[in-house]
């Protein structure tokens, strides 16, 4: 009878791990005696887009390189699909597509050398086809032949989205995914990050509130490295008693006088 | 790491960087080879290649990191190495994929001067007088060196973001591990080690090998030193202090 029941308890145990896609907790960076990301904690769930906010210097993109494995962490804890970022971070790297802020790519490599390679470090199958199918996918169709470096800032940032789904993975995070744009390739970047969006777990982070309002479900806003609201967008709205995001935004952040 | 590797490798070969290089590394040994009357082999008398071993590794101090430098360094400038690291890929991984294209490129480099070889072969008083083992030896020993620098260069080229920064110190590091220890070791207060300092130099390995006579001692010795560097690198690399 214990035994089934703590059967039971590690299979709800791991459930509880699959529909939560990223789960962290008291998470922090410290640079010196600086904190760059102070003790935060929220959760993604699949199908759901999280709108990351907070002013320049909050520490989005700090929490986003934690997430990545890029950078290590000062304390606290996070897991993504379940794989702890310290402890197995090669399993985080494996499910998750991310998009760094500024977009940085190898200028040198022509377009569809860059996303075999991509492709080649997750050892895809089928991997022609895949390249097609992400370059029809992000709209690159008709760049496809030309070098990285000799595209315009619409299209590698398409390039920057193409190298970060290519694996199709579970979690997508996204830093600035539409900083430059003009408001045609807007349109259709934010349109992919919402089909995108249906069935993984998106994280991204922008200063467009409108974008925010546009595509995310849920939103964590923070500021000086801690979280200062963390809810779905109408829960905020309502909260707030305001119609848009922006002066709430503005509220939570703002450098008090 | 193989995904790494071809990368590196048609990197440098896209480029011009390992065409200029090479080919610059190539002129300069036939000059001190065949037309400046000091080094001339032809001058020389003898059927012998003993200053193309001598020459080439002063060579290779610049040669190499010219080549190494960019393998991190651009990396980390332009913020792609966090494309690289945020893969399913160990820091060995990247690190032993760029040493082994760098690596790769310093031998397509030294293998057009298979070519000496043969017109010394040809131009023997007696056809073929000359000690093939101690070419060959010296081939090894070429190749232990150059793979020593790249150790090194990569190295470097992990400590900053810029590529002059990093070529100045592979520079310095691989004079100084080639032949810094020797001239260390005639400081007169310093005579007491000199037969360790002698030892802890690239060169004395160097020429020991030179002489035809592989020893186990010396091989250890070159993989301990190129062990050693990439292991720092990717010590300095898994920081990620930048």
């Amino acid at each position: 009878m214990g035994g089934l029941l703590i059967k039971m308890y590690s299979f709800g145990f791991k459930f509880n791990k699959q529909v939560l896609s990223i789960s962290v907790k008291a998470l922090s960076k410290n640079y010196g005696s600086q904190k760059a990301v102070d003790e935060i904690s929220f959760e993604a769930k699949p199908g759901k887009i999280l709108g990351f906010l907070g002013p320049n210097g909050a520490g989005k993109s700090t929490t986003m390189k934690m997430l990545t494995s890029f950078i290590p962490k000062t304390a606290g804890s996070a897991q993504v699909c379940g794989f702890d970022i310290t402890e197995e971070s090669l399993e985080v790297r494996r499910n998750i597509g991310y998009l760094p802020e500024n977009n940085p790519l190898y200028t040198d490599m022509y377009v569809k050398e860059f996303l075999y390679f991509i492709g080649d470090v997750y050892h895809l199958r089928n991997l022609k086809s895949r390249v097609e199918e992400v370059i029809k996918l992000t709209g690159l169709e008709k760049e496809q032949h030309k070098k990285i470096g000799a595209l315009s800032k619409g299209y590698k940032q398409r390039v920057g989205l193409a190298q970060a789904i290519i694996h199709d993975p579970k979690v997508l995070i996204l830093d600035e995914p539409t900083s430059g744009l003009d408001p045609n390739q807007l349109i259709e970047i934010r349109a992919l990050i919402k089909e995108l969006g249906k069935t993984k777990t998106v994280v991204l982070s922008t200063h467009i509130m409108q974008e925010v309002e546009a595509i995310c479900d849920e939103i964590v806003i923070i500021n000086k490295g801690k979280i200062v609201a963390s809810d779905t967008l109408s829960g905020l709205l309502e909260k707030h008693q305001e119609s848009t995001l922006e002066p709430i935004f503005v509220k939570l952040t703002k450098e008090p006088n | 790491m193989l995904t790494i590797f071809k990368k590196e490798l048609f990197a440098y070969l896209n480029s011009l960087v390992a065409y200029i290089t090479i080919g610059v590394f190539l002129l300069v040994l036939s000059l001190f080879l065949w037309v400046f009357p000091d080094t001339s082999l032809l001058d020389y008398g003898y059927a012998s290649l003993d200053s193309l071993f001598s020459t080439v590794p002063y060579l290779f101090m610049f040669l190499i990191p010219a080549i190494t430098m960019r393998t991190f360094a651009e990396e980390k400038k332009e913020g792609t190495f966090e494309l690289l690291a945020t893969r399913p890929l160990t820091d060995w991984q990247i690190v032993l994929g760029k040493y082994f294209a760098s690596l790769t490129l310093v031998l397509f480099a030294l293998l057009p001067t298979l070519v000496y070889y043969i017109s010394v072969y040809q131009l023997g008083a007696i056809k073929g007088n000359i000690d093939s083992g101690a070419v060959i030896g010296s081939y090894i020993g070429l190749f232990l060196l150059g793979a020593t620098f790249v150790a090194i260069g990569v190295f470097s080229s992990s400590l900053t973001k810029n590529q002059i920064i990093a070529f100045t110190i592979a520079v310095f590091l691989s004079f100084f591990a080639f032949s810094g220890f020797d001239s260390m070791s005639q400081i007169l207060s310093l005579q007491k080690f000199d037969s360790v300092l002698i030892n802890l130099g690239i060169n004395e390995h160097y020429q020991s090998i030179s002489r035809g006579l592989l020893d186990s001692r010396d091989l250890i010795y070159f993989l301990s030193v190129i062990a050693l560097f990439l292991l720092v690198t990717k010590t300095v690399l898994g920081g990620r202090k930048w």
